[in-house]
């Protein structure tokens, strides 16, 4: 299965921050109405995206829920003030060190606009301090029509850079591109896509859409902190770029389920594909609402790596997105043949097939 | 009872890999129950026919978790050292010195960069590593995911025991027992013994959807006022169960206290209030499951929880057992 | 003014009443008369959760309107020497505990008291600049120990004790405004709605626990399943200290929220309900979590398309919660017309 990198570009420069997904749900609509075989929103914006099982399944065939999400961190006007600066918020987690002096667009029109920074010049003793985002202030020349509650994102346009690609809001465009290029075939499973909203505000599209699809079994598809630069020390990278999707075992969201892990790395050897793990206790995804739905689904996650997240230009490698388009391509069409009530537990470190 | 304890203490169950703890239970409670499933998160749930005709009776759910805190592997390093990441809040200050064992039976200590002879405290989580005494990366013989837990033998002495992971297999015990007692009742009795509530009463949550309970009960331990300068808190060993008012997530529904209260009353078995300023249990997540039920929790007083060595009162836990049957026995209004 | 005034006394009399979170009987008995008296049924779940129904002409979908009943409060934890140590119940402001009245609710009945502070005359100067801690902090009945242990239990609860009074003509001073002023709009809705033909049913919900959990709001939408949900609480006041983006104006009217937590046009319809009948309106920015029942009544079973209509309201969770009486009277005349327009067939 091919995959759209024109997709992924234009789902990487649509703007959508928690509770203002229109433009990114908008692509997708658009991209996957000609093949979804049913099709709806619900009240928050999630984006539903049916595929009937095909082929040999179990009786009654397995529901799997594939989830990503449409929103990305960014920030929220606040206030406009009468010089023309604005005052805003952050949406998500926003690191306030990596804002001053950088651009942003404001609105659904895209206004642009500059963070202001004191200049260096001018700083005697404050050099070290980090002013925290209630100090920030954005101007916008005095540009009309902001008003309070316009979003507010980075100014990024998607582009190759080196043997990486390089765009904005990877976390979660990718995981969104790759879950769209998966729907445009069926598997011997029922899969229920959802784009969803308001993960970076607390998982809130997912909890929802998990309740009212009331899986069998759940994939959260993610791009996820790569850590791997040069350190004084020997540290765990997280995941790191060009080694493969990274599977998650346990964040601060969810303890994964370790027969649906030990799925994916039984298919990934089967196949010879890449993988690695997540190191464990960082960050959260959507599987953390999804596994408590209803009676609890025992769910899983897979990431592209991706450097730089919730920062304006992040990067990832085509081959990692390649392979974990690949991995969940196998693993749906295992997952057809298996009955997750009737499973045991499995290693996720297999020994290798003997010879 | 001790033996009881002894065996639930010993089994291997961090949260999210509790299948030890689960089949030992099982095997405990199958001749007295009705029914029992496993749910997709791994909480087994088993159910009690009401022995009386109905009327009088509620649909009762009483809970307490199989897991217990741990630590993972996130980073094997060139030398052979682990980093680790907490399952659960193990105490950072009551790491240094104390031993885990993995599902595969290898040891491990905690160690601490820079001074051989450490004085800093409290410990920064991240200055701390796992010594497994391999000699190399590939030399260790646990992988990155695998979880330890705390382990030491369960110990008498006089009234009060020792050991590690009483919160929450005293929980569990107190609920074997009282599967196994049970006589008659007039309640439709579900009881969970709940995965992953170390993570955030995970189990609970989707225990609660399934089973829709009108009145949930955790069985769980709880903190002690009774130790040199502690925090005020009314709270200590001997003196019998706790009834739950109030902790960091749940205020105990009224009508559930005042029934324990009675119930220990009427049967003369002494009791104590509780008032937790720290943590919760799975009745908080029980008692905003769907509709909502009438919650509140039993807590068993144990000192020094969340360290390797917690310290409990045996009689607490028979008076624990004896409440809760009479309880079953009574109307809740 | 007469409104003002039904206002004013239906606010005195339920902020006179206790309510702290998870132990809302007092109130809700209270509440339960005024509610039946002005809806066609009422009930009660298991958390404590009051619900008034009040049926549509003809039959339409449902509209949830939720303001809390519970109150921040405290806890007695232990018994001392005749005087009581207590926890905090919601987010109770320690700062302004010290030489607070209170009341503490025992099973034999309210025993007043009052939050022991020792003089500055008796300590040294480092103590005198820090703010008290809570470990300094007690209750004093005025009792012997022994009359205390016999009236008090650990695990009973304690409510601050404020009357409320006008201040001004137009605003009104006490302990709980938060949330009894909405719930007296929640009332003065359903008052203009006996005049009123509407086609929704309106559920009006009195949720407890909103301050330790939103678990009263969790548990009442998942019963009500609403078609479209509507809170009402209280927000910030600008006010000395309170930086304009912190907080809004107050007597402009109610604060109607944006953000994510709100439904874009379920917003759009409130403003454009009170522009159709001149209400004044401030409007409220809130990127993230609303900290109100909105939060809860947004993400129950498949998504609740949600609103949130706040009072503005000075030194919120202490004794001196400030409102604006003609505030309260504006939002119940927008949630009523809101009401009345909405079509049978009406969607967000």
């Amino acid at each position: 299965m091919a995959f759209d990198r024109r997709l992924l570009e234009a789902l990487s420069n649509a703007r959508g921050i928690p509770g203002q997904e229109d433009a990114v749900r908008s692509l997708l609509q658009e991209a996957l109405a000609p093949v979804a075989d049913a099709l709806h929103t619900d009240s928050l914006g999630n984006l539903f995206v049916h595929r009937t099982a095909e082929g040999q399944t179990v009786d009654p065939p397995l529901r799997v829920m594939i989830a990503a999400h449409m929103d990305e961190v960014g920030g929220m006007v606040l206030k406009v003030n009468e010089d023309g600066t604005v005052k805003f918020r952050n949406v998500g987690g926003l690191d306030p060190r990596i804002l001053p002096g950088k651009r942003v667009r404001i609105g659904p029109q895209g206004i642009p606009g500059v963070v202001l920074v004191r200049p260096i010049h001018l700083e005697r003793k404050d050099r070290d301090r980090v002013p925290p985002i209630q100090e920030l202030v954005i101007d916008t020349g005095g540009a009309q029509g902001i008003r309070p509650g316009d979003m507010i994102t980075f100014d990024t346009r998607f582009e190759p850079l080196g043997s990486l690609w390089k765009g904005k809001a990877f976390d979660d465009r990718v995981g969104c591109a790759v879950l769209a290029a998966l729907l445009q075939r069926r598997y011997p499973c029922e899969v229920v896509g959802v784009f969803t909203v308001q993960e970076e505000i607390g998982l809130r599209g997912a909890r929802v859409a998990a309740y009212t699809v009331a899986p069998h079994v759940a994939l959260v598809l993610e791009g996820t902190i790569a850590d791997d630069l040069p350190k004084d020390r020997d540290a765990s990278p997280v995941t790191q770029v060009g080694r493969g999707p990274a599977l998650s075992l346990m964040d601060r969201s969810a303890s994964l389920d370790r027969r649906l892990v030990a799925l994916l790395v039984e298919t990934a050897r089967a196949h010879g594909i890449p993988y690695q793990f997540k190191e464990p206790g960082r960050g959260g995804t959507d599987a953390g609402a999804i596994h408590l739905a209803r009676e609890g689904v025992p769910s899983a996650v897979v990431s592209v790596p991706c450097r730089y997240i919730h920062a304006p230009a992040s990067l990832l490698h085509p081959q990692d997105v390649a392979h974990t388009l690949a991995l969940m391509t196998k693993a749906l069409e295992r997952l057809g043949q298996e009955d997750p009530r009737r499973w045991r537990t499995r290693s996720i470190h297999p020994q290798p097939p003997s010879e | 009872m001790k033996r009881l304890i002894q065996e639930l203490c010993n089994l291997y169950g961090p949260s999210g890999q509790e299948e030890a703890v689960r089949d030992y239970i099982a095997e405990q409670i199958r001749p007295h129950v009705d029914e029992m499933r496993v749910d997709p998160l791994g909480n087994l749930v088993a159910r009690r026919a009401p022995t009386r005709p109905q009327g009088q009776g509620r649909r009762l759910l009483l809970a307490a978790h199989m897991d217990e805190i741990g630590v993972m592997v996130t980073h094997v390093d060139e030398k052979g050292f682990l980093r680790f990441t907490g399952v659960g809040f193990p105490l950072r200050t009551t790491l240094l010195g104390s031993r885990v064992v993995f599902s595969n039976g290898v040891h491990g200590t905690f160690g601490l960069e820079g001074k051989p002879l450490p004085t800093e405290s409290p410990v920064p989580l991240e200055k701390l590593f796992l010594d497994v005494g391999a000699t190399s990366r590939e030399d260790v013989p646990v992988e990155v995911g695998d979880v330890a837990v705390f382990r030491s033998p369960v110990v008498e002495q006089g009234r009060r025991i020792l050991g590690p992971s009483f919160d929450d297999r005293l929980g569990c015990a107190v609920l074997i027992q009282v599967l196994q007692r049970l006589q008659e009742t007039p309640h439709e009795l579900y009881v969970a013994f709940t995965v992953q509530e170390e993570l955030g009463l995970r189990g609970a949550t989707t225990a609660a959807y399934s089973v829709a309970p009108e009145v949930a009960l955790a069985v769980d331990i709880t903190l002690t006022g009774d130790y040199p300068e502690a925090e005020p808190m009314a709270v200590g060993l001997g003196k019998g169960p706790a009834i739950k008012v109030k902790d960091r997530r749940m205020v105990a529904h009224p009508q559930v206290r005042r029934w324990l209260v009675r119930s220990a009353e009427a049967a003369s078995i002494p009791y104590q209030m509780e008032v937790l300023d720290y943590g919760s249990t799975d009745a908080a997540a029980m008692q905003i499951g769907r509709e909502g039920a009438l919650a509140g929790a039993l807590s068993i007083p144990c000192r020094y929880a969340h360290a390797p060595t917690q310290m409990a009162d045996l009689e607490d836990l028979e008076h624990g057992v004896a409440l809760l049957l009479a309880g079953l026995q009574a109307e809740i209004a | 003014m007469a409104h003002d005034d039904t206002a004013f006394r239906l606010l005195a009399e339920l902020t006179g009443l206790s309510g702290v979170s998870g132990q809302e009987e007092p109130l809700r008995t209270a509440l339960r008369d005024h509610l039946a008296s002005r809806v066609d049924r009422v009930r009660t779940d298991a958390l404590g959760n009051l619900l008034g129904i009040k049926h549509g002409q003809p039959a339409g979908p449902r509209l949830l309107l939720a303001a809390h009943m519970d109150e921040i409060g405290l806890v007695v934890t232990q018994i001392e020497g005749g005087f009581l140590r207590f926890a905090r119940v919601g987010g109770a402001d320690l700062r302004v505990l010290p030489a607070q009245e209170v009341t503490v609710h025992t099973a034999q009945g309210d025993l007043p008291g009052v939050v022991a502070s020792r003089p500055p005359h008796v300590l040294g100067p480092e103590e005198r600049r820090r703010p008290f801690r809570q470990a300094q902090l007690f209750i004093d009945l005025g009792l012997e120990e022994a009359q205390v242990r016999e009236r008090v239990q650990v695990g009973d609860f304690v409510s601050l004790r404020q009357e409320t009074v006008r201040l001004g003509q137009a605003f009104a001073t006490g302990k709980a405004v938060d949330n009894r002023a909405s719930l007296v709009v929640l009332l003065r809705t359903l008052d203009h709605l006996q005049t009123m033909a509407h086609a929704w049913e309106v559920v009006a919900l009195a949720t407890v626990q909103e301050e330790i959990t939103l678990g009263g709001a969790y548990t009442g939408t998942y019963s009500v399943r609403p078609h479209v949900g509507i809170a009402l609480d209280v927000t910030f006041a600008r006010q000395p200290g309170v930086a304009d983006e912190e907080g809004v104006a107050w007597d402009r009217g109610p604060a109607i929220a944006l953000g994510p937590n709100i439904h874009p046009r379920v917003r759009e319809r409130l403003v454009e309900t009170a522009q159709r009948h001149e209400i004044p309106y401030v409007e409220e920015v809130l990127p993230g979590h609303s900290g109100t029942d909105a939060w809860a009544i947004q993400v129950t079973r498949s998504g609740v398309p949600t609103g949130l209509l706040s009072l503005p309201i000075r030194n919120m969770h202490t004794p001196g919660e400030t409102v604006c009486l003609r505030d309260m009277e504006r939002t119940a005349r927008l949630l009523a017309h809101f009401i009345a327009e909405l079509e049978p067939d009406w969607t967000p």
